[in-house]
């Protein structure tokens, strides 16, 4: 292994720029004769616009132009796009309302887009906003989704009556129903997967420029994947041809999903920076991100497992009611279905699994992927139950699991759900996991942890999860209306300097380290000498972005077909250039060289022949050592692991604290161990977050009561302790560089171990289940009503 | 944030003469809270004076048997003192888990105590400790100065001067702190002087600050935790919000004010 290839932990080449400052995001971008647009919002979550009048705020000094949804709407423009259609179980399309990026008549959450005040400076803009009169007539609100269902709640929209978008099923329920039936013992569970708000550090940001002298539009934005929106807002909002429009996602400052998906304020100051001749920044404010960024999770859930008396898994059973916020978010479809019923086996040979996922809409902001997107729903929901079970039948937590795992001799593993699994290795996992965490020990330290009056409890989750999205025609015959291969483009420069070009997009990742090692370790070149570059259409050919934990498991792979289309054409130069047939030119170290010879060529030497091609085979081939490869995966990447989670539980105030956090995970092949690592410290912080300190809340009025961070609890350094990890890996067969995706397992893994070991430390109370997140006073109460006197002391 | 006068002067003359210019006037000591209030335009004023300027407002001094300290000094300062932390160790601790770095630096005492958010940290100390505040005009005791949440008795041509603090026997300062905030959900002073023992509760009220009389009689009979046992506070005009109802509330100032009275040892 080199200092700089794979495997090693080469410290990150992007660092410098952000530690010191000198970051480009898109706030930072300020293009000639900029304006400033603020984006008027609704404060009802539920209202007919009567009338709006704009006259006093046109009047107002600084203002260059004010629009409504009637201004676009005028223009033919299109609504933001759905990028997944589910069936129902009836064989119907879901219901797909319209989505303007400013709206017409009605607004349908706190946030909604009213319109749009351009003006020379942002105050100017707030300015004439409070001018605005709008003529809102209020309407009832429904924000909870487990609510949205029942016959008398408020309707979203006409086209789907009542609230429902799908119901949409997977497995065969009779069958299932016939398991459960005969079944030696069933648990059954109730819980909801609380909503998130994903709060990346950096806003969303967008600045729309158009250039009158060639047609050209540029839009500036905290995207994820810039192709993406290119396509989403030039093909189906705005109707600019790809050669025409250029989105530039430069620095982002995290992403988490919620700069995936194509937001309304991106075609209203791309389309109105030609409307007006100048370019327009939109820069989202702290409390407009908390109402308006797409939210995460919120599900509703019941199931049954089904067991032989030596607790065999014989069925599972789901009834999910999944919250789509008032309008369908790019992704939003797919999460609840495809991301997250298809993970219902987990780790486990659940022989017959049965899931009806119920889509509906509330008034509230969209939800849509949020960090593990679907398989956090599912592996929580799995995890849960599965431990529940154990509780009941009496059995250790590792034994029920392990009489249920699926053995790694057994994979590839076809699973009743539709994935099949490449590889993995759950009791390995588990088994280095609980010497790890001194599992033998635990009892004592519950013991000691009474002595001192707390509650200590020890929660398990063993999970595996589907990423590295995905295989296109997988996702094509499931819904998906785009493809989700990968593009990799690697320049040669005539010194032997390389430029990679990727089409996904690096916010935190650290791609930009990653992927030079890829590059550093197949070519032999040192990691100084290798650039990647990402974040703008007009410079990569094309690319679908990063979510779902795909980077390098598509876009790395993508790079590397690359590298052998250069390596088999340096081949042919070398050949020449030493005069051996290229069957004979062996690529190693850098070095060209003929086989059994001492006759050899520098990489810098071949690279500069291909452009300098003075002694050349230039009737056979090319000069220019430049090549682009698309990889399209044949499955998904399947990482996986065992998180074991120890908290103690202050029963005067009901804090939990954890402990102890172990994670032994499998990533197939690392490429930067520092980056994987730091990686899993980001994802356990969001999964330990959603367990003990996040929640979204709405009041039923649909107002946003956390629309701050005085009240929406992120996770903090001093809430989380010291983490136990490890690895496990075994390597990818269904990828060709046998690696796994790393970005979510952390929120995924994690939450169910959290709230598994409360219920363990609680469980002598007689206390069975708590809910997401498990806040003080609500530990405090379930102790209370367990036992009155432990917490009237 | 809405256009408005700025306003720095050297002097609390100079200062008074700018209150009384007729305007809406604001005053503004660290800005922790009003300029948050600015950026969200919820607040309007003409004028913004910026007491910063002005050094008779800031510094810390022992008179007698009384720790005095200057309206303009920052939560970071009180914590460092050696004085606050020879004479009323529990004060610099309650100014060393106020907000966060920045937050010390920048804010004071007597912004904090003139703007009496019912979950500040301050009011509780002066209540417990039974303080006296200092005006231009004018000194009033803490239980007269508090008066409801975000109200307090100073008039509109008033500005805070310092806050004189009599130094007790012992005392401890327990905080729980809301999640997200990290203000004080409920935060309880324990002061044993030579009056009695005081103990005052932060967060929890409807109307700010107040003192527990039955935890005080039982702790002046008996300075233990467990003179505590099977006192309870009823819960009625406890706050009620997504972070704790108000019986939870009632419960944790049970809990905290036992462990002030083990932290005042």
């Amino acid at each position: 292994m080199s200092a700089t290839g794979i495997g090693a932990s080469v410290r990150r080449k992007e660092d410098l720029r952000f530690l010191t400052g000198r970051g480009n995001y898109t706030d930072d971008i300020n293009r000639p004769g900029q304006t400033h647009a603020y984006i008027l919002r609704s404060p009802h979550a539920h209202a007919k616009i009567n009338a709006i009048d704009i006259s006093a705020a046109q009047a107002a000094p600084g203002v260059i132009a004010i629009f409504t949804g009637k201004d676009m709407a005028a223009d033919a423009l299109g609504g933001l796009p759905c990028g997944w259609q589910i069936h129902s179980r009836d064989g119907s399309p879901m219901k797909e309302p319209g989505h303007p990026a400013l709206v017409v008549d009605r607004v349908r959450h706190v946030g909604d887009q009213v319109a749009v005040v351009i003006a020379e400076s942002l105050g100017q803009a707030k300015d004439a906003a409070e001018l605005i009169e709008v003529d809102y007539a209020p309407l009832p609100a429904i924000a909870h989704p487990g609510k949205a269902l029942a016959g008398a709640a408020p309707q979203v929209w006409d086209e789907a009556p009542g609230n429902l978008c799908y119901d949409w099923i997977i497995g065969d329920e009779a069958e299932v129903d016939a398991v459960l039936k005969g079944a030696h013992h069933v648990t059954r569970i109730e819980l909801t997967n609380n909503r998130l708000i994903p709060n990346a550090m950096e806003p969303r940001a967008a600045v729309g420029e158009y250039d009158r002298s060639t047609g050209d539009y540029t839009l500036y934005t905290t995207s994820q994947n810039p192709h993406v929106i290119r396509l989403l807002m030039g093909a189906f909002v705005l109707h600019i041809p790809e050669h025409r429009l250029r989105v530039v996602a430069p620095d982002v400052g995290g992403g988490f999903g919620s700069k995936i998906y194509h937001y309304a304020e991106e075609a209203i100051v791309t389309w109105a920076s030609a409307k007006i001749n100048r370019p327009i920044k939109w820069t989202a404010e702290r409390s407009e991100s908390f109402m308006t960024d797409a939210h995460g999770r919120d599900h509703v859930t019941t199931a049954q497992l089904a067991m032989d008396k030596d607790g065999k898994f014989l069925a599972f059973k789901v009834d999910t009611i999944a919250n789509m916020g008032a309008y369908l978010s790019t992704f939003a479809p797919c999460v609840p279905t495809y991301l997250y019923a298809t993970l219902l086996a987990g780790v486990y040979k659940t022989p017959k699994i049965f899931a009806n996922v119920r889509a509906v809409f509330t008034h509230t902001v969209p939800v849509d992927a949020y960090r593990g997107a679907g398989r956090p729903e599912a592996t929580y929901l799995v995890e849960r139950i599965v431990s529940q079970a154990a509780r009941e039948m009496g059995l250790d937590q590792a034994e029920l699991r392990r009489r249920n795992f699926i053995k790694r001799e057994e994979f590839p593993y076809q699973t009743p759900v539709a994935l099949v699994y490449d590889s993995g290795d759950p009791a390995g996992c588990l088994d280095k996991a609980l010497k790890l965490a001194d599992y033998a020990g635990f009892e004592a330290r519950r013991k000691e942890a009474a002595a001192r009056g707390k509650y200590r409890g020890i929660g398990f989750s063993t999970y595996v999860e589907a990423c590295g999205i995905a295989p296109s025609a997988v996702v094509g015959s499931l819904g998906a209306r785009a493809g989700l291969y990968e593009c990799g483009q690697v320049r040669v420069h005539p010194t032997g300097s390389v430029t990679v070009f990727t089409g996904t997009h690096s916010h935190g990742q650290g791609h930009e380290t990653t992927f030079a090692q890829l590059v550093s370790d197949k070519l032999g070149i040192p990691i100084e000498n290798v650039d990647v570059v990402h974040g703008d259409t007009a410079k990569v050919p094309f690319g679908m972005g990063t979510y779902g934990s795909r980077s390098l498991a598509v876009g790395g792979v993508a790079i590397d077909r690359a590298m052998d289309k250069v390596i088999a054409k340096a081949k042919k130069i070398a050949a020449h250039l030493l005069e051996a047939a290229e069957a004979d030119i062996v690529f190693e170290n850098g070095e060209f060289s003929v086989a059994g010879t001492d006759r050899k060529k520098a990489f810098g030497e071949i690279s500069l022949a291909a452009y300098v091609p003075h002694n050349y085979p230039i009737t056979e081939l090319e000069p220019g050592l430049e090549e682009t490869a698309f990889f399209d995966p044949l499955n998904f990447s399947y990482p996986g692991g065992a998180h074991l989670c120890e908290v103690e539980i202050d029963p005067d105030t009901g804090v939990t604290e954890v402990v102890k956090f172990t994670a032994v995970d499998d990533f197939g092949r690392v490429i930067n161990p520092m980056i994987v690592e730091g990686q899993v410290h980001g994802g356990l912080a969001q999964g330990i977050g959603q367990a003990l300190l996040e929640a979204c809340v709405y009041d039923e009025d649909g107002q946003l009561i956390t629309g701050s961070f005085m009240d929406y609890t992120m996770p903090r350094a001093d809430n989380l302790p010291n983490f136990s990890l490890d690895t496990h890996n075994v390597p990818a067969p269904d990828n060709p560089l046998g690696v796994k995706g790393c970005g979510e397992v952390g929120a995924i893994g994690s939450p169910p171990a959290v709230i598994n070991a409360i219920i363990d430390a609680l469980s002598p109370l007689g206390i069975t289940a708590i809910s997401m997140p498990a806040t003080p006073p609500k530990v405090w109460q379930a102790i209370r009503s367990a036992r009155p006197s432990v917490a009237a002391e | 944030m809405y256009n408005f006068e700025y306003n720095r002067p050297a002097s609390l003359d100079d200062a008074l003469k700018a209150l009384s210019s007729g305007e809406e006037v604001k005053l503004m000591a660290g800005g922790q809270t009003l300029i948050p209030t600015l950026k969200q335009r919820l607040a309007q004023p003409s004028k913004v004076v910026d007491l910063s300027g002005i050094a008779e407002l800031k510094g810390i001094t022992v008179e007698g048997n009384a720790v005095v300290i200057g309206a303009m000094t920052t939560h970071a300062t009180v914590a460092a003192s050696a004085e606050v932390k020879a004479k009323i160790p529990a004060l610099a601790n309650l100014a060393h888990g106020i907000g966060d770095p920045q937050v010390r630096n920048r804010g004071t005492l007597g912004g904090s105590i003139s703007n009496n958010d019912p979950a500040a940290d301050y009011p509780a100390a002066l209540m417990a400790l039974g303080a006296t505040v200092h005006t231009n005009k004018r000194q009033l005791a803490a239980e007269d100065f508090f008066a409801g949440m975000f109200t307090t008795a100073l008039e509109e041509d008033e500005i805070l001067t310092k806050v004189s603090f009599p130094v007790p026997e012992k005392a401890a300062y327990a905080k729980f702190a809301q999640p997200a905030s990290r203000y004080a959900l409920v935060g309880v002073f324990v002061a044993k002087t030579s009056g009695g023992v005081r103990v005052a509760v932060t967060g929890a009220g409807e109307d700010g600050v107040f003192r527990v009389s039955d935890f005080e009689a039982a702790l002046s009979k008996n300075f233990a935790a467990s003179a505590l046992d099977g006192i309870t506070v009823p819960a009625d005009g406890l706050n009620t919000d997504i972070h704790g109802a108000a019986d939870y509330r009632a419960h944790l100032i049970g809990v905290m004010a036992k462990r002030a009275v083990q932290a005042a040892g």
